[in-house]
């Protein structure tokens, strides 16, 4: 901070381009970069090459950071470009994983084939609903491509979210990825009314929550004199200011990362906008922001604040207890599949939160190894939400589904899969995780949490039975839904999806091998 | 000690079986039947040739296989048997093809009932479905018996529920939704809690003997004392353990699912339900809980055995009430299990050599019994007691060979189950007299319910509506013989079961301690096992 200042200050000194090890920022400038060009493509490419532009552009993007990813899997890891950014493993494995979930969340947000040639996006964002004009968008077959650069703008804070190594990087990183998901919610194609609601509603508890996170972020840099993560740590070791302006920013702070997860009692915003978003984008933020915000959340409690630990684990610990109860009692009561799936996922903030309290490399690596299993299943539930439609777009009440075992098959067979691994069932990947997250906590020494998490499974498993029974053992209604039969990506998508959730249940070795190496924080 | 991998194949062998019948053509689903039956035969064969190779005078834990499985949690695929767990995957694979056999025509349309509207008999009943879930579960079922490591055994425990959730959701009753969903939930719940108690245990083991999944080791860090655990810690992993065990088991009051989901299933699955499913519940009872906690279980036994009592008088009592044949079946094995949790928690080896060989007559003698009643229910179509009368008239042979198989049921002295029941008894008076005779009431009662039963369904004036009953054919009666030809068989010579029981109960380590009631901590004396010797035969 001081430098930054300073230079300012005084007489103008020679300028002198501060070190920047941009191999290693490769992947998020692969992304931002290619962000940007999408911006270029949507100003200057004419509207009827602009999808296909956009979706090339965004997977290419994806695929060669992900690449970069694996190139950088040997380098020396530690803090660069001047203390802002920490790539170390465990930022290596949440930008890889957040880069697999927004490919495959981008091959169902592109999808067409399910509603003839439209995408699951308003004709025109900026159009009144109901209005003359976007009945003309619609006519006119046009398509809001400009999703594909806010999501890639989104993925790239994302990336850089798990790896700031200081406050405010960590704050730039919040807005850069919650800007463009304000927006993409708002712009459902159907429903647009409940989808703008969601939109303003995500927006303003997401500013209250930034808000609480840069007064946090303030009083933490009054505390310790910086806000780089290192020199929080060692002024909490040193103990040399007062605890009030510590408690008060750590608790802010928290409150705007735990509100980022889902985490009850901050977890108001989830069902309405995972209701009202467009699916497809909802399945994409369920899956990457989740990611993203516990790779933030165990950087800040592990790297700065973990000299206060005693302070802060009972708070934690309650916030899971919370967390699990509210997304296991709310879910029972919930008639439609996306809010179901909002509290399904508030529950498993919980889960992850109990392998966090834990603070230990053990429950870091639960947290990596559940991180990517439950992002992949819940891309791949939505991904199936969105095939079940009828004339109002999707049909996400639950008595709509009856049935859906008979008529269709195999999209029954394949929400029941990801609906098993949410129960947690044996040979699926989340069961693993449940294990390695119990794991972590009895070794940790909390088995209050653990009993509180196994009863919440067995009330979880209750709901998502609940689909299985309506599907599969009750008789179709007289005019049920249509099964839109998805292009070959969505197909993809989904089969990589399910093969990946009962395959990391079979053989976990190979994945748990690569979080536990990757379980190692720059300190 | 056999380098062939005996239980791999035996586990592998039905599940090869589900991909050949995923395979088949929708078209052709029927052939998955045939293709169902001969696979489980071979997996009968199978198992026939491991019992053969398993040397009775050898070690207790004997054809091992061990693969590193997820080594970041020290879990291996480790199988291993030992007698009891040997002669309860024998029963596995006998009940199988016998129950295959038996649902031949449960998938097709069912006879004088109007299709449900709208719903082809093809998406409506689908065999391939059926009987490829039959075939999943006996991979579970052999699977969950054999495993070594509690890891493997309690992923398939828990796996087993969606098959049997899907047998009985989709190919039951009129309330099968119910009772599907009921079951999977107590059981889930159950194995839950059981979850938490193996992963307590994996920790502790990190902390004492290295971190583990082996029985084996575990078991034997038991028995030497280097695996110690503080008291109120081991009455808690005992309590995960036992509440998965009892659900399973069932045990009174956590029985409620069973009479439903018996009920409601097709014959078959109940068979498999209350035949094999239920027995893992009093195997782990005597596997796990015993030879893990062996003080928590000193310290749990008088609860456990109220429980047992309760159990024995109140599913004889219910079953005496029952006005439903599969129900009534149903209570009677509430009952059944009442007595082998006896014997197992009797602490004696003759309690539980008679615990263990009751485990397979009650597969053997309860099976049937469903059997034959699914067999008159097809052709009726009433599960109603009041429905039938007078059947031994117009079906001679269903009338017999239900006499005979109820006659086991409630123990008669030359079928199968009076050897296990009369072991169970003697072995629960040598140390809880009590209990024993309390026990000891339920063969009455069982006499009432059985004789009851066959009273009001085969006796009498022939009721309307059984005129015209034809009796067993050549099939079904392919289904009864042999399982009547092992009743009378085992009644006779229990000994082809015992001399495989009776060496791998007296081996177990923490057994021959708690049989001497050893204050907790103390030295273990490990002298008297030639007491045990001369039960069974």
């Amino acid at each position: 901070m001081t430098p930054i200042l300073a230079a300012t200050a005084s007489t103008p000194a020679p300028f002198v381009a501060p070190h920047v090890e941009f191999g290693k920022l490769s992947p998020m400038l692969i992304v931002f970069g290619a962000a940007t060009l999408s911006v270029l493509v949507e100003a200057f490419a004419p509207r009827a090459a602009r999808y296909r532009v956009q979706v090339t552009l965004t997977l290419l993007a994806l695929a060669a950071a992900f690449a970069a990813v694996i190139a950088l899997h040997n380098v020396r890891t530690g803090v660069v470009a001047q203390g802002a950014v920490a790539i170390d493993k465990t930022t290596l494995f949440l930008q890889g994983t957040i880069l697999v979930i927004a490919f495959i969340g981008t091959l169902v947000i592109a999808e067409r084939r399910t509603e003839g040639g439209q995408d699951a996006f308003a004709a025109q964002g900026g159009s009144v609903p109901g209005s003359q004009q976007e009945r003309e968008a619609i006519r006119a077959g046009w398509l809001t491509t400009e999703v594909y650069p806010l999501l890639l703008f989104s993925v790239g804070g994302m990336m850089l979210f798990p790896a700031s190594n200081d406050l405010l990087t960590m704050f730039v990183a919040l807005e850069v990825l919650s800007l463009p998901l304000y927006l993409v919610c708002g712009l459902a194609r159907h429903r647009r009314l409940l989808s703008q609601e969601a939109a303003l509603k995500y927006f303003l508890l997401g500013a209250f929550s930034s808000a609480f996170f840069l007064y946090g972020a303030a009083l933490l840099y009054g505390y310790a004199g910086s806000v780089q993560l290192q020199q929080i740590a060692v002024a909490i070791h040193g103990n040399a200011h007062g605890s009030a302006l510590l408690y008060a920013g750590v608790a802010l702070l928290g409150m705007g990362l735990l509100f980022k997860v889902g985490a009850a009692p901050f977890h108001m915003w989830t069902p309405d906008v995972y209701q009202g978003a467009p699916t497809p984008i909802t399945g994409f933020m369920a899956a990457a922001t989740k990611i993203a915000a516990f790779g933030a959340l165990v950087r800040v409690l592990d790297v700065a604040l973990i000299g206060s630990a005693d302070i802060w684990r009972p708070v934690i610990e309650g916030v899971a207890i919370i967390t699990m109860v509210v997304g296991g009692v709310l879910a029972l009561t919930q008639r439609d599949i996306k809010r179901m799936l909002a509290y399904s996922a508030i529950l498993n903030a919980g889960y992850i939160i109990i392998a966090l309290a834990a603070t230990t490399t053990a429950g870091l690596a639960a947290v990596l190894f559940y991180l990517p299993v439950y992002g992949i299943a819940i891309v791949g539930a939505f991904a199936v939400v969105t095939l079940v439609r009828d004339s109002g777009g999707e049909a996400t009440d639950l008595s709509r589904w009856a049935g859906l075992g008979k008529t269709a098959p195999v999209p029954a067979a394949l929400l029941s899969i990801f609906l098993l691994a949410f129960a947690g069932i044996p040979f699926t990947s989340i069961f693993v995780g449940k294990f390695a997250v119990f794991q972590a906590a009895l070794a940790g020494g909390a088995p209050q949490l653990v009993i509180v998490a196994v009863l919440a499974s067995a009330l979880a498993a209750f709901f998502y039975l609940r689909v299985v029974v309506v599907m599969f053992f009750s008789d179709p209604v007289p005019d049920g839904p249509t099964i839109a039969n998805p292009s070959i990506a969505v197909k993809t998508a989904l089969a990589v999806a399910a093969l990946a959730t009962i395959a990391m249940g079979v053989a976990p070795a190979a994945l748990l091998h690569l979080s536990n190496v990757s379980a190692v924080l720059a300190r | 000690m056999s380098s062939f991998p005996y239980l791999s194949t035996a586990i592998g062998l039905p599940l090869a079986g589900v991909v050949a019948i995923a395979a088949v053509p929708k078209e052709r689903a029927r052939l998955a039947r045939p293709i169902a039956l001969i696979t489980s035969l071979v997996t009968l064969g199978v198992t026939i040739a491991a019992a053969i190779a398993f040397k009775t005078g050898g070690p207790r834990f004997q054809l091992s296989e061990d693969y590193s499985w997820i080594p970041a949690f020290h879990i291996d695929y480790s199988l291993a048997v030992d007698g009891v767990a040997l002669v309860l995957v024998l029963m596995t694979a006998v009940l199988v093809p016998v129950v295959i056999l038996a649902a031949w025509h449960d998938t097709d349309a069912p006879h004088g009932v109007s299709m449900e509207q709208g719903a082809p008999a093809g998406t409506q009943r689908s065999p391939r479905t059926y009987f490829g879930l039959l075939l999943g579960l006996e991979t579970m079922m052999i699977g969950v018996f054999a495993a070594n490591d509690i890891f493997l055994f309690y992923v398939l425990f828990e796996a087993l529920l969606i098959p049997g959730y899907f047998l009985i959701g989709s190919f039951g009753g009129a309330h099968r939704s119910y009772a599907a969903v009921k079951f999977l939930l107590y059981n889930l719940l159950g194995g839950l809690l059981m979850l938490a108690a193996v992963i307590g245990l994996y920790v502790i083991t990190t902390r004492t003997i290295g971190g583990t999944f082996n029985f084996q080791t575990m078991s034997k860090a038991v028995a030497d004392g280097s695996l110690t655990m503080p008291g109120s810690t081991e009455k808690w992993l005992f309590l995960g353990f036992f509440v998965a065990f009892a659900v399973k088991a069932p045990l009174w009051p956590f029985h409620t699912w069973l009479p439903d989901a018996a009920s409601e299933a097709t014959p078959g699955t109940a068979v498999l339900l209350v035949g094999v499913l239920d027995k893992i519940g009093t195997f782990g009872m005597l596997r796990f809980c015993l030879e893990l906690f062996p003080n928590a279980s000193h310290y749990f036994t008088p609860l456990v055995l109220v429980l047992a009592v309760i159990s024995t008088i109140y599913g004889a009592l219910l079953a005496i009430g029952q006005s439903d044949i599969k129900r009534l079946i149903a209570y009677t094995s509430i009952s059944h299990f009442g007595l082998i949790t006896l014997g197992v928690f009797a602490l004696t080896p003759r309690g539980q050599v008679g615990a263990t060989l009751y485990m397979v007559n009650h597969g053997l003698s309860t099976g049937a019994l469903f059997l034959l009643a699914g067999f008159m229910i097809s052709r009726r179509g009433s599960t109603s007691v009041g429905a039938y009368g007078g059947v031994q008239k117009v079906a001679p042979l269903l009338a017999g060979t239900f006499l005979v198989t109820g006659l086991s049921s409630l123990a008669l002295p030359g079928l199968s189950s009076f050897v296990s029941e009369f072991l169970v008894l003697v072995g629960t008076f040598e140390k809880y007299p009590a209990a024993a005779i309390i026990g000891t009431t339920s063969i009455v009662l069982a006499a009432l319910y059985i004789l009851w039963l066959y009273q009001r369904t085969m006796t009498g004036p022939v009721a309307k509506s059984v005129e015209g009953f034809k009796d067993l054919n050549v099939r079904e009666l392919s289904v009864i013989g042999p399982l009547l030809a092992l009743i009378i068989a085992l009644g006779f010579v229990p000994s082809l079961l015992t001399n495989y029981i009776n060496p791998a109960i007296n081996q177990t380590p923490a057994m021959v301690r708690i049989t001497h009631q050893q204050p907790a901590g103390q030295s273990v004396v490990q002298n008297s096992v030639a007491q045990a010797n001369g039960s069974g035969q």
